[in-house]
């Protein structure tokens, strides 16, 4: 049996014929990752390895203190893990979530001349491991870090659930200082990344006179500005670039310019005010977010019999097909709430220009007018955790809480 | 110099650009833009980071110190990879498959897997922060007897347009990193050596041609000296002068070196703000300073001004320290009174600091916070003479001069890109791998039948691959040499549209005189023709034949009756002469070999 070796071991080895030498890293796919001096690694079967020096104590550098100016306002950092708060895990080679608050103070070295921070890890979890469970804890570690004093709030997210989580604590939270929740598209072991602008740029908008809860990211592709987008009106609207976030229907809440860190607030932004903050944490997770297709069977639709509520993101105005109403209505009539969102995600939902609306509409589903999916998803679980007659819960979806509707829709796209 | 006796050492680096279908890491092709066609533009800043060691790279952290805005050009051929916006596609195969060809040709060992590392490089040229690298293959021979250490393969990086702007559509080409062991003792065997790689380079037939697609960078040391690199020569006959003048450059800081250590020199700590002694300067630079700021380097008189390279002094070294604080440069005492510096100013500045005449001042203008980072510098490069040379990367400059560019990086800057997968190179992989036959091989097959030097101008020309579409169809040699090294030359000189003439059209053309359809003295006309725009068609049936013997013996008859005299008193030697005008008359539809026939049977008629 070939030896085992430890990260760090020097090792002699053998590359087709090839001595080398080199420090092990891993093992990667059976074959074993050396690092030459060079500074490049290469794979080398195991079995050609033998140990020249086992690896000394790793040298862990000592992390720098993170030094807080008294005299500055202070923000409390709340981090959930994503992308901004990630490391190269170098044995996997995947990247994983492990910094804690205090390390995004020391990546970002910027932020300590803005503000003095509380920070607390909340979470350290890729964002599609999010669960109504850990917004449910961020809304009250919020709640508490406002209560405290903090006077802004900075949510490290990962960016792919980011707009779920911050409309989830949108409904949760009436908060009178900005809620800022960022993330970065591209690692913070780059050189390139975004986490140090966006970084940025959240704390001087946690700083601003804004009073809601928000994201704040790249605005465009340049490191120039961030926008500040409303949390119930925000989208990932592409995968990787840096400007991926966009608020719909309706223009961003506001912008930093970077490098200044100016902010810009517009006439809508709630503004910061002298109240105390209200957390009303209960959610109803038995919730779902249904995608109609053409085609669709109308068992995708019972599938979800016994849940408390359903949104559909239906076609165009909102519809699915006559097949799924049927379905539909066996779910409105056994005690689910069904609200029609629409997968066009700009514009408002209509169910009275179509048959198939009228029947939908027949069958008991609500419009849910202008809401994005998802922040029909989170709201539904916020209105059914806190409201159990069906009226009045149906009522509170058409009605706006957080910004999440507008009654008017205005000609921008 | 005696190189032998100087111990001079020397190494290379040869970048070659790759000619695949598409990048590196992305899908993109690899055509070059030119910058007017940009179709957009955008700006980031970068960051130094922390390695996977926990270090951040001294490279690195200098190119920090003047946090730059750099902008980059996008072109329609090029996508958000290239903007550091999607993450990176999985390794070119194409491109890995010429590496290993080349790798095959030195007879390297193959990585079994091959691991792309994210290499550090924050000069704004990747708009990452990274150069994304692999090491293929290892231990290859040269024929000097020195050896082959490393093929990387790696992504080209942005163009500089000028000052802090990059041109995207070089970003990512493929290119192969060929490392040679420092086994090279004169500047002629590190050019020799240079110029045998890049001719294995060339025989692939798959590796881009042209200025700038490949680049040697040389390592050079002598005994006493240390590691310098020299970074982008791209003209392989500047090669052996860049040697000897590094050479030169780090004998005479040796050289140097030893005179402060004899004069017991320092470097003065004390910084003097001098504005005000300069406040009616006509120096234009020193008028528009915010702040001037002064220190002194005892001992050191002479010595700043004093040339290391040609065009270079010890003065230009401290220079480019300091414009690493985004600064023009600096003044010193041995090269003033100049550049509007009186020498009443001079004396008075040397007054004010209370300093002898073997002390030489060094100023530095600027901001007050890019003065103070220029004077540190400054003073570090000062101190860094008293050991001697310092382990740099530099840029070439021209003629083969060199200036400092940064600090040596080490493997600090070296991290895995774990967005790519490694790459398994197999046994079977390997050995399907086909060792393509050198140019210098080729060259000596075609000796066979051409000139010796056609022969070696025509295997290692770039034409190479239309020459052998030529000879597979059936051309001879000779014409095909001819026609594609020379005529289409002499015709783009002549101001000729060569460039439109493409390779079909040459072959066509070549077939067309091979089959006798027109005379060879007509591809020159044909040529032309085609690159005016007349379809091949119409220009090969109006040179076409149409000329029989009768016609040619009969124009060849009329030719000598009216020159009778002429050639009755020069009898065979009129042929020469005469030669032309038949030729002219058959408007070279006829081989000049025929019309010489028939007008010599003509003239032995009539004599």
């Amino acid at each position: 049996m070939s030896e085992t070796f430890a990260t760090g071991d020097l090792v002699a080895a053998s590359c087709r014929g090839h001595p080398v030498e080199g420090t092990y890293i891993t093992d990667r796919d059976g074959m074993a990752v050396i690092k030459l001096k060079s500074g490049y690694n290469i794979g080398v079967e195991m079995a050609t390895c033998s140990r020249v020096k086992a690896a000394g104590a790793p040298a862990v550098p000592a992390a720098p203190a993170v030094t807080q100016d008294d005299t500055l306002p202070e923000l409390a950092i709340i981090s959930t893990g994503g992308t901004i708060a990630s490391k190269i895990d170098y044995r996997t080679g995947a990247v994983t979530s492990q910094f804690t608050a205090d390390d995004i103070l020391r990546a970002i070295p910027g932020l300590s001349s803005l503000a003095r921070y509380r920070s607390e890890v909340l979470a350290t979890i890729l964002s599609e491991n999010m669960t109504p469970r850990i917004w449910q804890d961020l809304a009250r570690a919020i709640h508490a870090a406002i209560k405290d004093g903090a006077e802004g709030v900075i949510v490290t997210h990962g960016t792919d659930t980011m707009a779920y989580s911050a409309s989830a604590v949108s409904y949760m939270l009436d908060t009178p200082v900005p809620v800022v929740f960022v993330g970065s598209q591209r690692s913070a072991d780059r050189p390139s990344s975004d986490n140090i602008m966006n970084g940025l740029c959240a704390a001087a908008a946690a700083r601003s006179d804004l009073g809601e809860v928000a994201v704040a990211m790249h605005a465009t592709t340049n490191d120039d500005a961030c926008a500040i987008h409303r949390a119930t009106r925000v989208r990932k609207m592409h995968t990787s670039r840096r400007d991926a976030f966009q608020s719909l229907d309706m223009a961003p809440l506001g912008s930093v310019a970077y490098p200044s860190l100016a902010v810009t607030l517009s006439d809508e932004a709630v503004r910061r005010r002298e109240t105390e903050p209200v957390l009303k944490d209960r959610l109803e997770e038995h919730c779902g977010l249904l995608s109609f297709y053409p085609g669709m069977a109308p068992e995708m639709v019972r599938a979800y019999e016994g849940y408390k509520g359903l949104v559909v993101a239906g076609t165009g105005l909102g519809h699915v097909s006559t097949a799924c109403i049927e379905a539909l209505k066996d779910l409105v009539d056994a005690g689910t709430m069904v609200v029609m969102t629409s997968q066009c995600l700009n514009g408002r939902v209509c169910d009275r220009v179509y048959d198939t609306g009228r029947d939908l509409l027949a069958a008991g589903v609500i419009e849910g007018e202008d809401m994005l999916p998802e922040a029909a998803l989170t709201k539904m679980m916020w209105v059914l955790g806190n409201e159990t007659d069906p009226e009045k819960a149906g009522t509170m979806m058409t009605t706006d809480l957080k910004g999440e509707i507008r009654r008017r829709s205005d000609h921008g796209f | 110099m005696d190189f032998e006796a100087l111990g001079l050492k020397a190494g290379i680096e040869i970048h070659q650009q790759l000619d695949t279908a598409e990048k590196l890491f992305c899908r993109c092709p690899t055509t070059l833009r030119k910058t007017e066609e940009h179709t957009g533009e955008l700006f980031r800043y970068l960051h130094a980071t922390v390695s996977e060691m926990g270090e951040i790279d001294r490279a690195a952290a200098e190119e920090m110190m003047d946090r730059r805005q750099f902008h980059y050009l996008t072109y329609p051929t090029t996508c958000l990879v290239e903007n550091d916006e999607e993450p990176p596609a999985p390794m070119n195969r194409e491109a890995l498959g010429i590496a290993l060809q080349v790798a095959k040709t030195f007879s390297m060992h193959p990585v079994e897997q091959v691991h792309t590392m994210r290499k550090l490089v924050i000069d704004g040229s990747n708009t990452s922060g990274f150069q994304r690298t692999a090491l293929v293959a290892m231990g290859g021979d040269l024929p000097n007897g020195g050896a082959v250490e490393t093929i990387c393969l790696e992504e080209e990086a942005a163009q500089r347009v000028e000052g802090d702007t990059f041109s995207l559509d070089r970003l990512g080409i493929p290119l192969v990193e060929i490392t040679t062991s420092p086994c090279m003792y004169t500047p002629e065997d590190v050019q020799t050596t240079a110029e045998y790689i890049g001719m294995v380079l060339r025989s692939t037939g798959k590796v881009k041609r042209g200025l700038g697609t490949i680049r040697q960078d040389i390592n050079v040391s002598i005994a006493a000296g240390a590691r310098v690199e020299i970074k982008g020569v791209q003209e392989l006959d500047l090669i052996a002068e860049v040697v000897r003048r590094e050479a030169q450059r780090q004998t005479e800081l040796l050289a140097i070196r030893d005179e402060l250590r004899t004069r017991h020199a320092s470097v003065g700590e004390e910084t003097y703000d001098v504005t005000a002694l300069f406040r009616e300067t006509k120096s234009s630079i020193l008028k528009k300073a915010k702040m001037i700021r002064a220190f002194v380097l005892p001992g050191f008189a002479g010595l700043v001004g004093r040339e290391i390279q040609p065009g270079r002094r010890l003065g230009s070294e401290i220079s480019d320290y300091v414009k690493k604080c985004g600064l023009g440069g600096i003044f010193h005492t041995d090269e003033l009174p100049a550049y509007g510096v009186t020498a009443e100013e001079v004396a008075r500045l040397r007054e004010h600091l209370g300093v002898a005449d073997e002390d030489a001042i060094i100023l530095v203008s600027g901001s007050k916070e890019k003065t103070a980072c220029g004077v540190k510098q400054a003073r570090h490069r000062a101190r860094l003479a008293f050991e001697g040379i310092p382990e740099e990367t530099r840029k070439m400059l021209e003629e083969g001069s060199t200036a400092y560019m940064r600090p040596l990086p080490g493997a600090a800057r070296m991290y895995p890109e774990t967005d790519v997968f490694p790459v398994v190179i197999t046994d079977a992989i390997w050995e399907e791998i086909q060792v393509p036959e050198l140019l210098s091989d080729l060259a000596r097959r075609f000796e066979r039948d051409l000139d010796p030097a056609v022969a070696r101008q025509v295997a290692y020309s770039e034409s190479l691959p239309l020459f052998r579409a030529a000879i597979r169809a059936g051309i001879k040699p000779n014409l095909a040499a001819r026609t594609i090294l020379a005529t289409l030359k002499e015709l783009g000189r002549d101001g000729v549209a060569v460039e439109k003439v493409s390779n079909d059209d040459v072959l066509a053309v070549l077939l067309a005189v091979e089959k006798d359809t027109v005379a060879k003295e007509a591809i020159p006309e044909i040529l032309t023709e085609i690159a005016a725009g007349t379809p091949m068609a119409t220009v090969i049936e109006s040179h076409a034949g149409g000329i029989s013997d009768e016609e040619l013996a009969a124009i060849a008859r009329k030719v000598v009756a009216d020159r009778i005299d002429f050639v009755t008193e020069k009898g065979m030697r009129a042929l020469g002469p005469l030669m032309g005008l038949v030729m002219d008359e058959a408007r070279g539809k006829v081989d000049g070999k025929k019309v010489s026939e028939v007008l010599r049977s003509e003239i032995s008629r009539v004599i």
